[in-house]
């Protein structure tokens, strides 16, 4: 029997050389006349420990890692193809801890099947949930997902069905499903991964939307700066249209929705929602006043859900398994699962999806091992650039949206870097001022002209010119920008400032004065 | 190799990629990146056809054309080298990297060596947080970059 032999594609993977390890891995079977046949899967997201290659045995997924090109050939020796021992071999895939204790629902194939292989998507319970979303009224479909809890996993945290039901009861010719892939924080590759490694679970997620809300046409939303997860969901719509799961009679329900992706050209505010739409339309990525919702009037004026990759690929599960499986994982108001992505200065990287409640410290400590420097953790800055920085002394945090708010934080979009003790907190106040300045769309002031203040306000704080009142100015801004500003852009860029400024005061303190000394 | 000079029928050859794509719901950013794919920049020469074709002002299809950090009004180098600059590889030393960058290439961000050889941009994430520093040289990724990689990509740009 032909042995699998897993390498994967995932673009962290391939940063770290998996194309060489396949190739080496190619070179070596043909070399051998071995019976081996090699599957380029996602990531299982243990990042730290990729290129991580599997080979199937009768006994399960045996792992290996990390590889490089130059350890293929001992693995062989060592007898890889049967799950030999060897000093990179990890055991058992799923019995790595890190794995292990998971709950893998939305990413519950990633990693696991050939990303661009339909059959495998559906031996492995795909298109489930698209099937009985078919059988059902969209009124009950709306329901289904709103009784599941699920709330938008971009960052905002609004109930997904809630927006569903408003598109559902929108009048308007035409609908649209966009799904926002414009992941651009700092600290997230959950949408990459899903993309790149289960695009199927996305397309499907996306056409259970359309049959609940009367859309017909969905688009995927997503950055330049990501060719590899462009190219594999474009592959799968093409794949998934060919097969009748999108097109003119989705699944043979004589119900049609059809889709495409669009990629943006490196503007992070076109994450925001109504930039986004903008710039679909072809516009500058300029934020729109809301009113009118986007579910009112979105792209091109016609009513439109708009919905993070992560909260459209945790739809089908839903439909699958039903709402009280979903809603049964989680804590409070936060329900079901969530992909965290542990990043930055950390041992044990990668996504790790759980269920909400998990406390921060234990994210960090015990799941992440520590800093991947070995120094002491100083901060971590949790939901991207606008995220803010949290000291060790909150890391009794629970994961989720109402616990993180009441401790003048975010989950944003679940993303974790990790500082160690050499990080100076002035200075990623500063970046976040900066990054702000960048990436600011222009349409409102406190954003455009506060971001650009606020870099000189703490250059000045570095500088050691007249520090508390510069402080005391800095804290001003911010509370102008957090009220005074459009959208999230703007108004979040205060939490990583402020949360500087409050967990780390003694960074803020003013520098000599070579003149004081005089 | 990034190098795509304009030869020949600049206006001819925008007008077929206008064509292709104005089908599109919201063609516009398709039609620019088509653009820059074709040429390795959007030579402004082109904005007008854009701009007749889809029914817009100029100022309109500029004002897109130079909201986005992508697009670029000139050539970039032979190579193009971009480094991430966003928390989480400043959190591995990617700010000492990007000043090892630019002390190598003896440039800043959005230069080219006076050789045409290397344009250094930075990115704002590449998604690659969790093998942090990250770069992107000649849209091939690259993480857990130190100091010796760095010195390949330069080299190989170099050459």
């Amino acid at each position: 029997m032909t042995t699998k032999i897993y390498i994967p594609r995932d673009a962290a993977a391939l940063a770290l050389g998996a194309d060489k390890v396949a190739k080496a891995m190619e070179d070596a079977i043909a070399g051998r006349g071995l019976d081996v046949t090699i599957v380029r899967n996602g990531s299982r997201g243990l990042h730290w420990l990729e290129p991580l290659i599997e080979v199937e045995t009768p006994g399960g997924r045996v792992a290996y890692g990390p590889v490089k090109a130059r350890d293929v050939a001992s693995l062989i020796d060592a007898g890889l193809v049967e799950g030999g021992s060897h000093a990179l071999c990890l055991g058992k895939t799923e019995d790595i801890p890190f794995l292990k204790q998971q709950t893998r629902l939305t990413f519950a194939r990633c990693g696991v099947i050939d990303p661009v292989s339909l059959d495998d998507y559906r031996a492995h319970g795909g298109l489930r949930g698209l099937e009985n979303a078919i059988a059902m009224e969209p009124m009950a479909i709306v329901t289904q997902v709103t009784e599941s809890g699920l709330r938008g996993r971009g960052g905002a945290g609004f109930p997904t069905g809630i927006k569903w039901k408003t598109v559902l009861e929108a009048a308007g010719e035409r609908k649209y499903i966009v799904c926002n892939a414009d992941e651009g924080d700092s600290g997230t590759f959950a949408d990459r991964m899903i993309m790149e490694g289960d695009p199927f679970v996305l397309i499907e997620g996306m056409a259970i939307a359309g049959l609940a809300t009367g859309a017909t046409k969905g688009f995927i939303y997503t950055r330049s700066e990501y060719p590899h997860a462009i190219a594999t969901m474009a592959q799968a719509i093409e794949i998934a249209r060919r097969a009748g799961v999108l097109g003119p009679s989705v699944l043979g329900s004589g119900r049609a929705f059809d889709m495409e992706v669009r990629t943006g050209a490196g503007a992070y505010v076109c994450g925001e929602e109504t930039a986004l739409l903008n710039s679909l339309e072809g516009k500058r990525g300029i934020v729109r006043a809301k009113p009118p919702l986007p579910a009112h009037k979105g792209l091109f004026d016609c009513p439109t859900v708009i919905n993070n990759v992560i909260s459209l690929a945790s739809v089908p599960v839903i439909m699958d398994k039903g709402a009280a499986f979903y809603r049964d994982f989680g804590m409070g108001r936060s329900r079901g699962t969530i992909p965290i992505q542990i990043a930055g200065n950390v041992k044990h990287s990668g996504l790790f999806e759980t269920a909400f409640g998990l406390a921060l410290g234990e994210i960090i400590d015990h799941i992440g091992g520590g800093t991947a420097s070995g120094r002491p953790v100083k901060a971590v800055q949790v939901g991207g650039p606008l995220g803010a920085y949290f000291p060790r002394a909150l890391f009794d945090t629970p994961f989720d949206y109402e616990a993180f708010a009441a401790r003048d934080g975010l989950i944003g979009h679940a993303g974790i870097v990790v500082f160690d003790d050499t990080a100076d907190m002035l200075k990623q106040a500063r970046f976040a001022m900066e990054f702000c300045a960048i990436e600011s769309c222009g349409k409102c002031t406190p954003c455009r002209i506060g971001s650009t203040r606020g870099v000189e306000v703490a250059d000045k704080i570095a500088a050691g010119i007249e520090p508390e009142s510069n402080r005391e100015l800095l804290a001003d801004l911010c509370n102008t920008m957090k009220f005074g500003s459009l959208c999230a852009l703007g108004g979040f860029t205060p939490y990583p400032v402020v949360s500087a400024m409050t967990h780390f005061p003694d960074d803020f303190q003013p520098a000599p004065l070579v003149e004081a000394a005089e | 190799m990034n190098i795509h000079q304009p030869r020949g029928d600049v206006p001819g050859r925008t007008l077929a990629i206008v064509e292709e794509l104005k089908g599109l719901e919201g063609p516009l950013l398709p039609i620019l990146h088509e653009i820059q794919h074709e040429f390795g920049y959007v030579p402004q020469d082109c904005l007008p056809v854009i701009a007749r074709e889809l029914n817009l002002s100029r100022a309109e299809v500029y004002g897109v054309f130079s909201f986005y950090h992508d697009f670029r009004e000139h050539p970039a180098g032979r190579h193009v080298l971009k480094l991430c600059r966003a928390e989480a590889c400043q959190s591995m030393g990617g700010d000492q990297l990007a000043e090892s960058a630019k002390r190598l290439l003896g440039i800043d961000f959005h230069e080219t060596t006076p050789d045409g050889a290397v344009t250094l941009e930075p990115v704002y994430c590449l998604g690659l947080c969790s093998c942090a520093p990250s770069a992107m040289f000649d849209g091939e990724v690259h993480a857990r970059v130190d100091a010796d990689d760095l010195d390949a990509l330069v080299a190989e740009a170099r050459r």
